[in-house]
């Protein structure tokens, strides 16, 4: 029954380029967003964390 | 600048919230119905809309659509104004966003009982709530953006980010699972079959559980905890992670649902990989979530609404570990198609979205309605008897699923299956099913504490008022950044360009799994053997579809030793491709049924039908009985076919034309076997005899649903068995 087995993918033209654009998809995404949160300004941080209590009357 | 005046919106608030109470406790109890009918199985015993597979549909529809997502509503349209500084958009777009969610399950609460149903799995409603479902939800997501755009908060809150994905998300899942060809007004056919389906419906249903059950209620906790708390979030920077690390990843992860099946390995191994990834951002939100109480615990002690929110993210944190360790291969060779997938399922519903849904209700209603809450006592009461609720009822099914599977997988040393009666397995779990049974029945009660708590608050409570608020209006800045502002900082004030960017990062998931199983023609390997579905099959396929069936017997051989031993040859991808849906299931209460095509005789099927106690002693199956006397409804075949045709299946036009034909050729061959048994003959001879005394309409067996269903059965799973005609298509 393996003849009704085979590797779905091996047949696109060029399908070696998918992981490595994957990884690179990957790896930019993460590095991107420590970098946006690590230089953060700490006032900022404290503004936007306290948005809830700005109004307190409910 | 001057500060404007404004109402925040609490009466749809109120709406939403009294709708949740009322839902929670309707689909909780149909739940219950249903654990009851594990136990006694003749509980409604000759109502077909009562029946176990027409309910269940029912009963997860209620709780995830109707209980949560009104939850859902009432907490973001509470929160979104007052972090956004604005009324809703529209008041109008708010009351059709409330009144057509409820006519959508007022439809459903009417049409799943009736067999309307699509089965796939949380998305069984029939084609036309389909799109009243996308209208109501464009609605929302319209409401909620152009609260967006209209605020007077320069910065969105971590929360608005999660509603948003929430809406943006949902619309996408929704509507690529629910692509269908109508074929009448309740009845369509899913547009891909077999394996493109299943891995459609399992990318649909894995993300509703993400963004249905888990990101707006994500939102929620980033807003309530800390109001709870009377604290900020314990690291927004934490927070900001894990929003973004989650939405990418999560979208990824839908194969896990499908691992060992026909799926290609590719797709399964890549749902395994970031299904362990997940573990991460779902982890730090969790921790976000409790250490937001760091400097608190002492309230936890007395405030009621702490203690469910503690116990909700707890759950969240429990059903996040287990999800990634049920996605490793060899944890989900025990666990699926078992009980413990029911248990991994109520820890997250009971614990993390009802305790939250609960938390939130106990703290906003009394605000809502300008009092105190009337009870801490009872709140109290309720959070106990509604922990052991659901550890009683999750720890029975973690026992009931291991317990099984390990008997599913025993062998004696002669290599035959200790077990080989699939009765045995069950028989040996009913217990852990009573107890289950008790859990659940513990937490109703709670939710009904709940509800006599929350009618005393109200009561004693003064009328809900919009409320008044003052703020300043946005002084307009440039749209883009300003020296010093960071690029995260830039885009959190810009909510377009947020939207979009979050709907790109769970795209690239989505694109990457689904795109090449509908562009590449050789994906599913052609076996020449398997042949369309006979006019007569295709109506009893139907049937098992409108009969819920799925809901209890998959169609699905893992590649086992255990399971080729009980089952028979593990299954191909190949023959799966005319199931328009598939039909693969989630669940084994009873045995699986790929290849239950000529294994007993259609009189051992029709008898089964009508009392499956008589067949298999101790057997747990409710009875058809309505099967074998209704007639097969024959009107729309022609239309079906069609249907089909435009999707690939190579019916052809003389096909077709003589389908009645066909029918009744199919219907009076298996009629003739019937005859074979003695005591049909004597019981059917009768009916007949009886009928034409009394000048009542008699329909022939041939024109019966039973004979349809008996059909389909037989030919389940035995194309491949057709000797010497089997060729693979081999691509050069």
């Amino acid at each position: 029954m393996l003849k009704f087995i085979k590797g779905n993918l091996e047949i696109i033209d060029g399908v070696e380029i998918y992981p490595i654009i994957s990884l690179l998809i990957f790896f930019i995404f993460f590095v991107a967003l420590f970098w946006w949160v690590v230089t953060a300004r700490k006032d900022y941080i404290e503004e936007v964390s306290s948005l809830p209590f700005e109004n307190n009357q409910n | 600048m001057e500060v404007e005046q404004f109402y925040y919106d609490n009466k749809i608030v109120k709406k939403f919230t009294i709708a949740t109470l009322i839902w929670g406790i309707v689909g909780m109890t149909v739940g219950l119905l249903l654990a009851f009918m594990f136990l006694f199985p003749n509980l409604t015993d000759g109502i077909s809309w009562l029946s176990f597979g027409r309910l269940r549909p029912l009963h997860t529809n209620a709780v995830i659509f109707a209980f949560v997502g009104n939850a859902i509503f009432a907490g973001v349209y509470y929160s979104s104004q007052r972090l956004l500084k604005a009324r809703m958009f529209s008041d109008l777009l708010s009351n059709f966003n409330f009144w057509g969610w409820q006519a959508i399950i007022i439809g459903a609460a009417i049409t799943l009982p009736l067999g309307y149903t699509s089965s796939k799995e949380y998305a069984e409603l029939e084609w036309p709530f389909d799109i009243a479902i996308a209208l109501v939800w464009v609605a929302f997501g319209a409401n909620l953006i152009g609260t967006i755009l209209k605020r007077r908060q320069r910065h969105l809150y971590v929360a608005i980010w999660f509603y948003l994905a929430t809406f943006v998300t949902v619309a996408v899942l929704h509507i690529f699972n629910n692509l269908e060809i109508p074929v009448s007004a309740l009845k369509s056919y899913s547009v891909y079959s077999g394996v493109q389906d299943a891995l459609v419906q399992w990318w649909y249903g894995h993300n509703a559980v993400a963004f249905f059950l888990t990101t707006p209620f994500l939102g929620l906790m980033y807003y309530f905890v800390p109001k709870a708390a009377n604290r900020p979030v314990y690291s927004y920077r934490l927070s900001i992670v894990h929003f973004w690390s989650l939405i990418f990843i999560y979208i990824w992860a839908g194969p896990h649902h499908l691992l060992y099946t026909a799926l290609p390995d590719w797709a399964q191994n890549l749902g395994v990989a970031f299904s362990v990834m997940l573990l991460f951002p779902s982890w730090g939100g969790m921790i976000n979530g409790l250490l937001t109480l760091r400097g608190a615990w002492d309230k936890v002690r007395v405030d009621p609404v702490l203690k469910f929110m503690v116990v909700a993210i707890t759950g969240y944190g429990m059903a996040t570990f287990e999800g990634p360790m049920l996605s490793l291969k060899n944890v989900n060779a025990i666990a699926h198609f078992s009980d413990w997938i029911i248990a991994h399922v109520h820890v997250g519903a009971l614990a993390w979205n009802g305790f939250l849904t609960f938390g939130m209700v106990y703290w906003m209603v009394p605000r809502l309605f300008k009092t105190k809450l009337w009870s801490i006592k009872l709140a109290n009461v309720h959070f106990w008897i509604g922990t052991l609720g659901i550890i009683l009822y999750a720890l029975p099914m973690y026992v009931a699923g291991f317990v099984q599977a390990s008997m599913w997988k025993q062998f004696n040393p002669d290599g035959t299956l200790t077990y080989g009666n699939f009765l045995e397995t069950v028989a040996e779990i009913i217990p852990m099913y009573w107890m289950r049974a008790i859990g659940g029945s513990l937490y109703i009660v709670g939710a009904f504490v709940l509800l006599y708590n929350i009618i005393q608050t109200v009561r004693h409570g003064n009328t809900v008022e919009d409320e008044l608020a003052e703020a300043a209006p946005l002084e307009k800045v440039t749209n883009k950044r300003v020296s010093g502002e960071g690029y995260h900082t830039w885009l959190e004030r810009r909510p377009v360009k947020l939207t979009i960017y979050a709907t790109i990062a769970i795209l690239i998931g989505g694109m990457v799994q689904i795109i090449p199983s509908l562009m590449v023609d050789e994906y599913v390997p052609v076996i020449s053997s398997v042949k369309p579905y006979t006019p007569l099959e295709l109506e009893g396929r139907d049937l098992y579809i409108r009969e819920g069936c799925v809901s209890c017997h998959s169609q699905m051989i893992r590649p086992f030793r255990s399971e080729v031993e009980r089952y028979g040859e593990y299954s191909k991808a190949g023959e799966y491709v005319y199931d328009y849906p598939f039909l693969w299931g989630s669940k084994r209460t009873g045995p699986d049924l790929m290849r239950v095509g000529a294994k007993y005789s259609d009189n051992w099927h029709l008898n089964h039908m009508y009392d499956p106690q008589s067949t298999s002693s101790g057997s747990i199956m409710p009875s058809y009985k309505w099967l074998v006397t209704s007639e097969l409804d024959k009107s729309d075949t022609e239309a079906k076919m069609r249907a089909l045709v435009t999707l690939g299946v190579p019916y052809t036009d003389e096909e077709i034309a003589r389908a009645q034909e066909w029918m009744l050729e199919q219907g009076t061959q298996i009629e003739k076997n019937l005859y074979s048994d003695p005591d049909f003959v004597t019981t059917y001879e009768a009916d007949k005899k009886y009928a034409l005394e009394n000048d009542m309409e008699f329909v022939d067996m041939r024109n019966r649903e039973i004979v349809a269903l008996i059909a389909y059965l037989q030919r389940l799973g035995t194309d491949i068995k057709v000797k010497d005609n089997i060729t693979a298509v081999q691509k050069d």
